[in-house]
C-alpha cells in the first residue's frame, strides 16, 4: 500500500495532564488504537484504526480522552462530499462492494419529527396516569370481525392464537451470530421480566434460551438456520422473514469465521462454513407460495401460535401487506428503510426502501379500505427511537413497534456502525470471548428493563394528556396527530391534518 | 367562509335526559321538554333534539324516514332516489310551530316507506341492511339531503336552538311515546346546520350523548370498515353506528355491547370468575378498537327499551331514578325532579355499569 | 457480613479497580492529581492467569483471620462488623501478616507499614470503590 488516500476520519485527543497511565484504553480497544510506550512513558494513539465507538472514552477514569471528527477535510464541495470521495478511494483500492452496519444515516426526512401529538384542554379532561389506571396491554394476532353464537345463543369466545404483550413494544430480530450470546441473554431476560417478546433472528435459538420461549419470537428466514420442530414449538410466535429494512431484496452473509462453537451448533451448519441466507425464500416466488409456508408453519405448531410475516417497507408496500393479510398471516411486521443491521452493502442500505411512517400509514389505510384490518395485526420497526415515536406509530395505526437499535444502545452500543468487523468493543456484535464477556447480562437486562419502563411511563403520560386510558383507543386514532412543515401529499399519505387545521 | 358540521369536528358539552314507562304507557312530549329547562345552562342554543318510541302506531310496520332538505331541488332529487328504492305509503311535511327562537330551518319531511322487494332481491340484503345502506347513500352522496331518523314506530326531532324550544317547535305535545330521550347541546362552534344536533339515529337505534370521546378517530376508522360512513364527525354519530353494528349486526346483548364499548379494565377482568373473564377478554380483544375512552354519558334508545351508560372512569354526570312504572335518567337530578318531583331510588350508576330498562313484553 | 466478591466470568482485566482503590485511599478529591506520575499501591490486585482469566483479589475478611493471629504488635483486629482493620500506629512493619495471608491480600505501603483493604470504611468513598467503579459488575459487595 503505497499511498494513503484517506486521512483518518477521527482524531483521538488525549489530555496528558489528566492521563494517569492506567492503560485501560489500551486494554479495552480491540482495534488496537492505543499503545503505552514505556520509554516515553506515554500512551500513543493510532487514529487510523479508530472507529469512534467511545469504549476508551467511556472507561477512562480521569476523562483524559475524547474522540472527535477530524478536521483534515478535502476541499469543500456540495456535490462531491468527503464521504463520496472517500468511498471512491476505497473502492478504487479494493475493487469491492462497500459494507456498512446499522441504519441508513443519510439526511432523509424523519417524519416522526414532523408529527405532533394532541392533548386535552377544557372540552374533555386529561387523565393523570399516577391516579387512574392506564392500560398498555395489547394482543397481536388475527381477530376477525364477526362474532359467532352457539346453538344456545351464547358467544363462542374462541379467538385465533394471540401474542399478549404488556406494552406495545418488542425487541426485533437480531440473530445469535450477528450479536453475542450475552446480548441475546440480556434481551431474553428483559423481555421475560417485562412481559414482552424478543426475536431470535434467523440464527436459531441457543439451547440455553429455550426457557425464555414464552417471550420469544422464533424466526424462519430464507437460510432456515436452526429451524426444526423444537425450535418452532419453543417460541410464542413464528416469524417468516421475507426482508429487512436495511437491505430489502438481498439476503445475508455471516462469514465462516463467526460460525464457531455454539453458533455452528445453533445454526446447524458446520463450523467455519459461511452462513448464506438467499435473497428470496426459494420456496416463495409469489404470494400463493407464502400462503403455503404460513400454513406449513401453522400445521407444524398445531395452529397454536400466531405467524408473523416480516417485510421491508418498499414502494408497493400497501398491496404487498394486503396480500400478506390474505395469505393467512396473523401479524405483519414492516421494517422501514432506517432499520439497523449487522452488515449490509452500503448502497442498498442508503438507497433502497421507504420511510416506515409512510409505509405504515398507507398499509393501515389499505387494510381498512379492504375491510381486513382486524384480520391482522401490524408491527412496525425501522427506527423507533423513543416513546413518542411509539405513540405516533400507534396513532397512525400500528398495533405494536419493533425496536432493535434503541435496545442495542441500551446495551452500550455507540452506533459506530462497524458491526461487520466483528470487533465490537461493547461485547454486542462480536463472537470473540474476551469481547463478549464485556456485556454482563445482569447489567444488560437491567438497562433494557429500565429503558422499557421509562418508555412505558412516558407513553402513559402522553396517553393521559390525550384523555385516553387504554392503548387500543389510541390505535389508528390519527385525529390525535398533526403534521408540521409537511406538504399536501405527505399529509394525505399520512392521513393527518396540518397543525392549525 | 364558515364550515358546516361534517366538514369540521366540533367538540360539545351537553345535557341528556330520558323517561320510559315499563308498562308501555304512552306519554306526551311535554314532560321530557320540562326536564330540559333546569339544565338550560348545559346547552347554548346551538342544538337540541328528542327521540320518541311508539309514536307512529298507525305506520308501525313502515320505516319512518325523517329528512332535512336544503331546498326543493334537493328534495326532488332525493325523492326520486327514494321512489326507485322504496314503496312510499305516506309523504308529508313534519308539522311545526313557527317561532322566533328557531330560525334558518331546512325543509323537513317524513316518509313512511318499505324497501321495494325487487331491490332487496337485487342487493341480496335484508330490510334493515337495505335501509341502513340507503341512509348512508343519501347522507354521503345526495348533497343537501340528510336522513336523520330511519326507524320503525319511532322518530327523531332535532334543530338548532335550545332544546325546550325545539320540543315546542316540533309540537311534541301532540306525540305519545312509551319512551323519550332528549338532548341539549353545547357545541364550541356553530354547527351551521341542523343535522349535527342530537339524537343521532340509525334504524331503531338512537343515541343522545354527553361528552367528547378521546377514542373518536380510532372508533371511526374501525367502524367505517363495515359500510358506515361518518359524515358529521361527531362522537354521537360514531357511537350510533357502533351500537348498530354490535347490537343488530353482531347480535350482541346490551350487556355485551356495554362490555365492549366501556370494557372493564384488565385488572378488573382478571378478578372475575373464569367464564365471565373469558367472555370479557374475548370482547375486549376482538373489538379492541371499539373501546370508547374519554368522558361520555349516553342513552341508547331502541325498540322497547333504553340503555344508559357512562364511560368507565365516570367522567360525566348521570343519575337514574324511578317513579311508579317509570324510569327517569338525566345528566342532573334537577331534570328528573322537573319530570317527577317525587321520584325515588335516585342513584348515580358507576362508570361502565349499564342501566338497562325494558318495557314489558307485548306492551309496546 | 457483606464482603467483596469477584466473578471471574465478568472480570475484563481492565485494572480500573486498582486505580479506583488507589484513588479512594489517596485522600485526594481529583483522580488525576492523586495518581498522575504515581506508582500506585492498590489494596486490590488483578491476577492475570495464563488462559485469559483475570481475577481481582483483595482481603477476604476471613472469619478466623490468620493475619490477626500472626500479628506481633496487635495492629490487626476485627471491628464489630467483622472487617479486618489495621492500626498504622501500632504496626511495626514486621511483615509476618504478608507472609501468612493465603490470598496475598496484604502489602506494604509507602511508609513501610502494611496496608490492606478495609472496605473503604475509613476513606471518603464510604463503601468499596472497586465495586462502584467496576464497569462490568465483576466485583460485588454483598452478604453471602
Amino acid at each position: 500500500m503505497g499511498i494513503n488516500y484517506i486521512y483518518p476520519e477521527f482524531e483521538v485527543v488525549r489530555n496528558d495532564a489528566r492521563c494517569i497511565r492506567c492503560r485501560v484504553c489500551e486494554r479495552q480497544c480491540s482495534n488496537q488504537v492505543h499503545q503505552y510506550d514505556k520509554d516515553l512513558d506515554l500512551v500513543i494513539s493510532d487514529e487510523s484504526k479508530c472507529v469512534n465507538c467511545k469504549r476508551c472514552v467511556s472507561l477512562c477514569p480521569t476523562r483524559a480522552l475524547k474522540v472527535v471528527k477530524s478536521d483534515c477535510l478535502l476541499r469543500e464541495n456540495a456535490n462531491w462530499s468527503n464521504d463520496n470521495i472517500n468511498e471512491v478511494y476505497k473502492q478504487a483500492g479494493s475493487g469491492g462492494v462497500l459494507l456498512s452496519s446499522m441504519g441508513n444515516p443519510k439526511p432523509f426526512p424523519v417524519y416522526w419529527d414532523k408529527i405532533l401529538i394532541n392533548a386535552s384542554q377544557v372540552t374533555n379532561p386529561s387523565i393523570d396516569p399516577l391516579r387512574e389506571p392506564m392500560e398498555t396491554k395489547v394482543f397481536l394476532g388475527k381477530k376477525g370481525s364477526d362474532i359467532k353464537h352457539d346453538e344456545n345463543g351464547n358467544l363462542i369466545t374462541k379467538l385465533p392464537p394471540q401474542l399478549e404483550l404488556s406494552m406495545p413494544i418488542m425487541f426485533s430480530a437480531m440473530s445469535y451470530g450477528s450479536i453475542s450470546y450475552n446480548a441475546h441473554e440480556s434481551l431474553a431476560r428483559a423481555a421475560t421480566a417485562l412481559g414482552i417478546c424478543y426475536n431470535t433472528g434467523e440464527g436459531g435459538l441457543h439451547e440455553d434460551f429455550y426457557c425464555y420461549g414464552p417471550n420469544t419470537v422464533v424466526q424462519v428466514a430464507s437460510g432456515r438456520f436452526g429451524v426444526f420442530k423444537d425450535y418452532l414449538e419453543a417460541g410464542a410466535a413464528v416469524e417468516i422473514k421475507i426482508g429487512q429494512g436495511a437491505k430489502p431484496g438481498i439476503g445475508g452473509h455471516l462469514p465462516g469465521t463467526k460460525i464457531v462453537g455454539d453458533i455452528s451448533r445453533t445454526r446447524m451448519i458446520p463450523e467455519g462454513s459461511d452462513a448464506i441466507s438467499p435473497a428470496p425464500h426459494h420456496d416463495i416466488y409469489s404470494i400463493e407460495d407464502l400462503r403455503q409456508l404460513v400454513f406449513s408453519l401453522k400445521e407444524a405448531t398445531e395452529y397454536k401460535k400466531p405467524v408473523i410475516v416480516k417485510v421491508a417497507a418498499v414502494h408497493n408496500i400497501a398491496a404487498i401487506a394486503s396480500g400478506i393479510a390474505r395469505s393467512g398471516a396473523d401479524i405483519i411486521a414492516i421494517d422501514g428503510y432506517r432499520g439497523g443491521t449487522g452488515a449490509a452493502p452500503t448502497r442498498i442500505r442508503d438507497n433502497v426502501g421507504i420511510p416506515i411512517e409512510l409505509a405504515l400509514a398507507s398499509v393501515d389505510k389499505r387494510l381498512r379500505d379492504e375491510g381486513i384490518r382486524n384480520d391482522v395485526s401490524l408491527v412496525v420497526g425501522g427506527s423507533i427511537r423513543s416513546s413518542s415515536d411509539v405513540v405516533k406509530a400507534i396513532a397512525l395505526g400500528a398495533d405494536a413497534c419493533y425496536i432493535a437499535t434503541a435496545a442495542l444502545l441500551a446495551l452500550g452500543c455507540h452506533l459506530c456502525r462497524t458491526c461487520h468487523t466483528g470487533l465490537c468493543n461493547w461485547g454486542i456484535a462480536t463472537q470473540k470471548p474476551e469481547l463478549v464477556k464485556r456485556l454482563n447480562p445482569d447489567i444488560g437486562s437491567e438497562r433494557l428493563i429500565n429503558l422499557m419502563n421509562a418508555w412505558r411511563h412516558e407513553i402513559k403520560e402522553l396517553m393521559g394528556g390525550m384523555g385516553i386510558n387504554s392503548i387500543e383507543a389510541l390505535r389508528g386514532n390519527r385525529l390525535m396527530l398533526r403534521g408540521v412543515g409537511l406538504n399536501e401529499k405527505e399529509l394525505e399519505i399520512l392521513g393527518i391534518s396540518h397543525a392549525g387545521e | 367562509m364558515r364550515q358546516l358540521e361534517g366538514q369540521i369536528r366540533i367538540p360539545s358539552g351537553c345535557a341528556i335526559s330520558a323517561v320510559i314507562s315499563r308498562d308501555g304507557r304512552r306519554m306526551t312530549g311535554e314532560k321530557i321538554i320540562e326536564s330540559l329547562k333546569p339544565m338550560h345552562d348545559r346547552s347554548n342554543g346551538l342544538g337540541g333534539g328528542f327521540a320518541g318510541y311508539g309514536i307512529y302506531p298507525r305506520y308501525k310496520d313502515y320505516y319512518a324516514l325523517h329528512i332535512f332538505y336544503n331546498d326543493d331541488l334537493c328534495r326532488t332529487e332525493c325523492e326520486s332516489y327514494l321512489r326507485s328504492n322504496f314503496v312510499i305509503v305516506q309523504a308529508e311535511i313534519i308539522p311545526v310551530r313557527k317561532m322566533p327562537a328557531i330560525t334558518n330551518e331546512p325543509l323537513i319531511y317524513r316518509y313512511f316507506a318499505q324497501p321495494l322487494p325487487s331491490m332487496l332481491m337485487t342487493w341480496q340484503l335484508d330490510e334493515d341492511d337495505f335501509v341502513a345502506r340507503a341512509v348512508m347513500e343519501i347522507n354521503t352522496h345526495l348533497e343537501g339531503s340528510y336522513v336523520f331518523s330511519s326507524g320503525k314506530n319511532m322518530g327523531v326531532f332535532k334543530a338548532v336552538g335550545f332544546p325546550e324550544d325545539v320540543g315546542v317547535y316540533y309540537k311534541l305535545d301532540e306525540y305519545e311515546a312509551y319512551s323519550w330521550t332528549a338532548h341539549g347541546r353545547y357545541p364550541t362552534n356553530t354547527p351551521g346546520w341542523w343535522g349535527g344536533a342530537h339524537p343521532f339515529s340509525l334504524l331503531n337505534y338512537s343515541i343522545v350523548h354527553n361528552g367528547e370521546i378521546s377514542s373518536y378517530d380510532a372508533n371511526r376508522r374501525f367502524i367505517e370498515m363495515f359500510g358506515y360512513k361518518c359524515t358529521l364527525q361527531t362522537d354521537t354519530e360514531v357511537i350510533a353506528y357502533i351500537t348498530d353494528f354490535l347490537l343488530r349486526r353482531q347480535k350482541l346483548t346490551l350487556e355485551e355491547t356495554a362490555s365492549t364499548i366501556a370494557a372493564p379494565f384488565w385488572s378488573t377482568i382478571e378478578r372475575r370468575p373464569p367464564e365471565e373473564r373469558e367472555k370479557l377478554t374475548y370482547l375486549r380483544t376482538i373489538y379492541s378498537n371499539l373501546l370508547i375512552t374519554g368522558p361520555f354519558s349516553i342513552i341508547v334508545g331502541f325498540e322497547g327499551g333504553l340503555m344508559a351508560l357512562n364511560d368507565r372512569l365516570k367522567l360525566r354526570s348521570m343519575v337514574v331514578a324511578e317513579k311508579d312504572d317509570k324510569v327517569l335518567i338525566a345528566s342532573e337530578e334537577a331534570a328528573i325532579r322537573a319530570m317527577e318531583p317525587d321520584a325515588a331510588h335516585v342513584y348515580a350508576p358507576a362508570g361502565g355499569e349499564p342501566v338497562i330498562v325494558k318495557v314489558k313484553d307485548g306492551a309496546y | 457480613m457483606k464482603r467483596v466478591f469477584v466473578n471471574e466470568k465478568w472480570c475484563l482485566g481492565c485494572h480500573l479497580c486498582e486505580y479506583n482503590c488507589a484513588f479512594a485511599n489517596s485522600g485526594e478529591t481529583n483522580m488525576a492529581k492523586a495518581l498522575k506520575n504515581v506508582k500506585i499501591r492498590p489494596r486490590i490486585r488483578v491476577e492475570e492467569g495464563g488462559d485469559a482469566i483475570t481475577f481481582a483479589v483483595s482481603c477476604r475478611h476471613c472469619s478466623d483471620p490468620i493475619c490477626i493471629k500472626s500479628c506481633i504488635s496487635g495492629a490487626l483486629s476485627r471491628d464489630e462488623t467483622g472487617t479486618v482493620c489495621i492500626d498504622h500506629d501500632k504496626c511495626v512493619g514486621c511483615r509476618t501478616c504478608i507472609l501468612v495471608c493465603p490470598y496475598g491480600a496484604i502489602s506494604e505501603d509507602e511508609n513501610g507499614v502494611i496496608q490492606k483493604c478495609e472496605l473503604c470504611v475509613k476513606n471518603a468513598a464510604g463503601s468499596p470503590a472497586c465495586v462502584a467503579g467496576c464497569p462490568n459488575r465483576a466485583i460485588i459487595f454483598e452478604e453471602r
